[in-house]
């Protein structure tokens, strides 16, 4: 996946390895040694395409300008086929989605998908596309979540539930290592004790994710950064991330609270997945238009009744994702916005916020990019055993900074400043793209609605507004801003 | 008195006094030597003189009853010794144990003030240094309060 | 091409070597208690292997079975491999617990993880080492390595301040480095003890004072965040350049290794861009709150 790294003048390149194109393991020290790059657009995210023997790859330039260190490569996103050769299109009609469920299942994949309990999408298995969230739609605003009925059968007329595929990829709770004691303990001390080599003997199925929207792609392209991109791997998330079959629904039907045009991340994904859907619903019409990215993914849709699509098909498609970009519930200015954080620790919006801040910890719960966990230890009661497990975190705790005898961030102000700031700038510097994909989950989860592209925006102005300090609920009315059209 | 005044001319504390103002300090000093596990004051003492030590080292001390003497600073080569004499009632606070033997400049505390009260630019700059050293001297001890290798470091 | 080539699932063992987050059993062969609340390990690999590689300013995630895991510097001698030594303080529940241990009993090791002291700036050039408390520990693998290779710095100055004369750390090898002509040793208590003639005064104070050419020299600190912020000011009004003032910083840390999120100041994981950082980098960071 990620295992091609190159520098190009001051900035750092990474991108997945297209399999066919490119021998795995090799470096490479000049982009220009390689590839013929061009710059496709002047604006952000500053894509870059690259041709190879045929083969075209689009990267992100990563943002970080002076650290190109081999220890710590900086990523960006991901690589595409080129999306532009319409002959690799196909159209499934909605009667025949279930032979792709066949299909997938048949090659020993369990899929989840988004499905419909305590009147919220989540995410869970599923066998056939019945069980998708047929006719619903969700009303998302600042703490405010509905499902209602929508006038079609639009079986991803929705954006994103309270959960996301991190669950999947990075399990809330992970048995690190067991041990036993060995021989005879000497004394209340620590005996002697020996790991256990199979922590995590138990085979964890092949899952086939279906439906994954562009944020969420995107999302997984960001843990890839942290769990895989460093100096040290997490072979666990390895083998998920390397197993799960990926299956795209681009995006016709923005949420109240997304921004994800704002990010760069959708509503089109760029690539990263092994077949892309389009669902169009027009009248009594409604098929997918599907596009493989990989290998398996085109011989999985070899196996589905498809016609090759029609230029009708794919603009009626294209027409979607662009009103669909036009129609983002938020946005969030960029510009600047790594810098504006490092100028403003102590800008008295903080103290604001943390007055209607919890420290609950759910935005971190539903984000998809938050990665952060802690170790329990225990024993069992005779101490012959011990077992070392891996839990989700978040830094809203006061434990989480502990040392020496106290927090060093004890107060709930520090602790919503050190999350926002981790998301929308030092993410920047560790990991070369922002930390947030625009999903909107945060805004949507928070028991008292803060909203993290207010907050942001609030600190472009040196006094604070008591207009923007609490917008209200727009109710899932959507708010139009200035397109800012994904990469592709 | 010209082993004096160049001795007082090497001193880093004097440095940027005038000509004039070294005439003034050398009337008011004298060349001492004082041998290791002597005193140069005991607490409760007249406070008559104030030191720069050229060489050596001198513990200021605390004595109390069950604990013996505590050292509360050392105070070693170029750095001054003694305040007590600025300010009335001119009495030692401490005790200032001489541990390694010491070459030092003492200072006629009464010959100082004196001369201080008569001429206030010299005695201004007497006192920006004394009063640099004793910030200095206070911040150390703010640190060594805190106990920053305590448990709560 | 069903599925990607270069993420393939390896057998348990190989696996069981590559992963960082899985310890591996070490024996304690040396215990040695420094002060009343300060004790020293040294651990050798249960399979004969010895001590591990390491560079000075690394760390160690220390694993004691069923109670938890810490992250410990290695403190001793890098050229020596038959051991792995740490030196701790007992202020938590893990080194608390790690207090009863006894030769013969054995501890998880994952590591060395960290960036190092960036020893080769003061080839050349005058090497000053500030130590505050336990900060010693981490510093010692730099003494080791300066006196190793003597020929290749100037002056090696190493100043140690901490809390009472019982508190301090090493006092036989320090004793025996301030014997040798080739090494300025300085040694300062916040409060003295009867029968202590030493110095008393912050470890700040020694900076003013101590011999070395401050426009060619290279500093490396550990203690306490305050000592360290102070020490760095002291250096730099002598004349030190802050480019070649290095200190190693502490935050929680749950794996050692970038993922768990919790060691991070500003923009770093202290885990992986340090513990040891120049000055520059981490200046304004110290300065803030809560940060």
């Amino acid at each position: 996946m990620l295992d091609l790294l190159a520098f190009h003048d001051d900035s750092i390149v990474i991108f997945h390895r297209q399999e066919t194109c490119i021998p795995r393991g090799r470096k490479h020290s000049h982009l220009q040694e390689l590839f013929e790059v061009k710059a496709l657009s002047s604006t952000r995210p500053r894509a870059v395409e690259l041709r190879h023997e045929g083969c075209i790859f689009h990267a992100y330039r990563a943002l970080i300008p002076s650290r190109a260190t081999s220890r710590q490569p900086a990523l960006s996103t991901h690589c595409v086929l080129p999306p532009q050769e319409p002959d690799r299109m196909v159209t499934i009609q909605r009667n025949d989605l279930d032979s792709l469920f066949a299909a997938l299942e048949r090659r020993g994949l369990r899929i989840i998908g988004p499905t419909v309990r305590d009147e919220a999408v989540v995410l869970d298995f599923i066998h056939t596309s019945a069980a998708l969230p047929r006719g619903r739609a969700d009303e998302q605003a600042p703490g405010h979540y509905r499902l209602r009925e929508r006038d079609d059968d639009a079986l991803f007329g929705y954006a994103v539930g309270p959960l996301s595929w991190k669950q999947f990829l990075y399990p809330p709770l992970q048995t690190l290592l067991r041990a036993r004691r060995e021989g005879t303990p000497k004394r209340s001390g620590a005996p002697g004790f020996i790991i256990d080599t199979d922590a995590e003997a138990a085979v964890e199925p092949s899952l086939a994710f279906f439906g994954v929207r562009p944020c969420d792609l995107a999302a997984m392209v960001r843990f890839d950064s942290v769990f895989l991109g460093g100096p040290y791997r997490d072979p666990g998330y390895a083998r998920r991330r390397q197993n799960a079959f990926i299956v795209t629904g681009h995006c016709t039907r923005p949420g109240g609270t997304c921004f994800c045009v704002s990010m760069g991340t959708g509503p089109k994904a760029l690539g990263g997945y092994d077949i892309a859907l389009t669902e169009v619903v027009q009248g009594d019409r409604h098929f997918f238009l599907a596009e493989p990215g990989t290998g398996r993914g085109s011989s999985a849709l070899d196996d589905v009744p498809t016609t090759s699509s029609t230029a009708e098909e794919i603009s009626a498609a294209d027409r979607l994702l662009g009103e669909a970009s036009r129609h983002m519930g938020r946005s969030l200015d960029t510009d600047g916005l790594r810098e504006l954080f490092l100028k403003n620790f102590e800008h008295p919006r903080w103290q604001q916020t943390a007055q209607r801040c919890l420290a609950c910890t759910n935005c971190t719960m539903v984000c998809p990019t938050c990665f952060c966990s802690t170790m329990d230890d225990t024993t069992d009661l005779t101490g012959s055993s011990a077992e070392r497990r891996r839990r989700w975190d978040s830094c809203f705790t006061l434990e989480y900074s502990h040392i020496h005898g106290g927090s060093v961030r004890p107060s709930g102000m520090s602790r919503y400043r050190q999350w926002i700031t981790h998301k929308l700038s030092s993410w920047v510097n560790q990991f070369g793209t922002f930390g947030c994909t625009g999903c909107g989950r945060c805004i949507t989860w928070c028991p008292v609605g803060i909203d993290l592209t207010q907050e942001a925006e609030a600190l472009r102005h040196p006094l604070t507004d008591p207009a923007t300090l609490h917008r209200e609920n727009t109710d899932g009315r959507p708010e139009t801003h200035p397109a800012q059209p994904s990469v592709l | 008195m010209e082993d004096l005044k160049r001795i007082l001319h090497s001193l880093p504390f004097f440095e940027g006094f005038s000509e004039e103002h070294f005439a003034l300090l050398v009337g008011c000093a004298r060349n001492e030597r004082a041998a290791a596990g002597t005193f140069l004051f005991r607490e409760g003492e007249e406070a008559t003189k104030f030191f720069l030590l050229r060489e050596g080292r001198v513990s200021v001390e605390i004595h109390s009853p069950g604990l013996g003497p505590l050292t509360v600073q050392t105070v070693s080569e170029n750095e001054p010794l003694g305040w007590s004499w600025l300010f009335a009632p001119y009495t030692w606070h401490f005790d200032a144990r001489v541990t390694e033997d010491t070459h030092l400049v003492s200072f006629d505390g009464l010959c100082l003030r004196t001369k201080c009260e008569n001429a206030h630019t010299f005695g201004y700059q007497l006192l920006k240094r004394f009063s640099s050293i004793m910030t200095q001297r206070i911040e150390a001890l703010s640190f060594q309060l805190m106990d920053v290798y305590g448990d709560h470091a | 091409m069903e599925t990607m080539p270069d993420l393939t699932v390896e057998p348990a063992a190989a696996a069981a070597s590559r992963d960082p987050m899985r310890p591996q059993p070490y024996r304690i062969v040396r215990f040695t208690q420094n002060t009343h609340d300060t004790f020293t390990v040294a651990l050798e690999d249960m399979n004969g292997a010895g001590g591990i590689e390491f560079r000075p300013g690394q760390f160690n995630m220390l694993y004691l079975y069923g109670v938890g895991e810490i992250p410990i510097s290695i403190s001793g001698n890098p050229a020596d491999r038959t051991a792995v030594i740490h030196t701790t303080r007992a202020v938590g529940t893990v080194t608390k617990a790690m207090r009863n241990l006894r030769r013969g009993d054995t501890l998880g090791v994952r590591g060395p993880f960290g960036a190092p002291w960036p020893l080769e700036h003061a080839r050349g050039r005058d090497a000053v080492i500030v130590a505050g408390g336990i900060g010693l520990a981490p510093l010692r693998p730099v003494l080791y390595h300066l006196i190793a290779h003597r020929q290749e710095y100037n002056k090696v100055v190493l100043l140690y301040g901490t809390r009472s004369p019982v508190d301090i750390l090493y006092r036989n090898e320090l004793e025996a480095w301030r014997a040798r002509f080739d090494l300025d040793v300085y040694v300062t208590v916040d409060r003295g003890m009867e029968g202590w003639r030493g110095n008393v005064g912050f470890v700040s104070g020694l900076i003013g004072k101590a011999p070395f050419d401050a426009g060619n020299t290279t500093a490396f600190l550990c203690g306490p965040e305050v000592m360290m912020r102070v020490c760095a000011t002291e250096l730099l009004k002598r004349g030190v350049s802050d480019s070649e003032v290095f200190i190693s910083m502490e935050r929680n840390m749950k794996c050692g290794i970038g993922f768990c999120g919790h060691c991070q100041l500003g923009p770093f994981f202290i885990c992986k861009d340090g513990p040891v950082f120049p000055f520059p980098k981490m200046r304004d960071l110290l300065s803030r709150w809560e940060l």
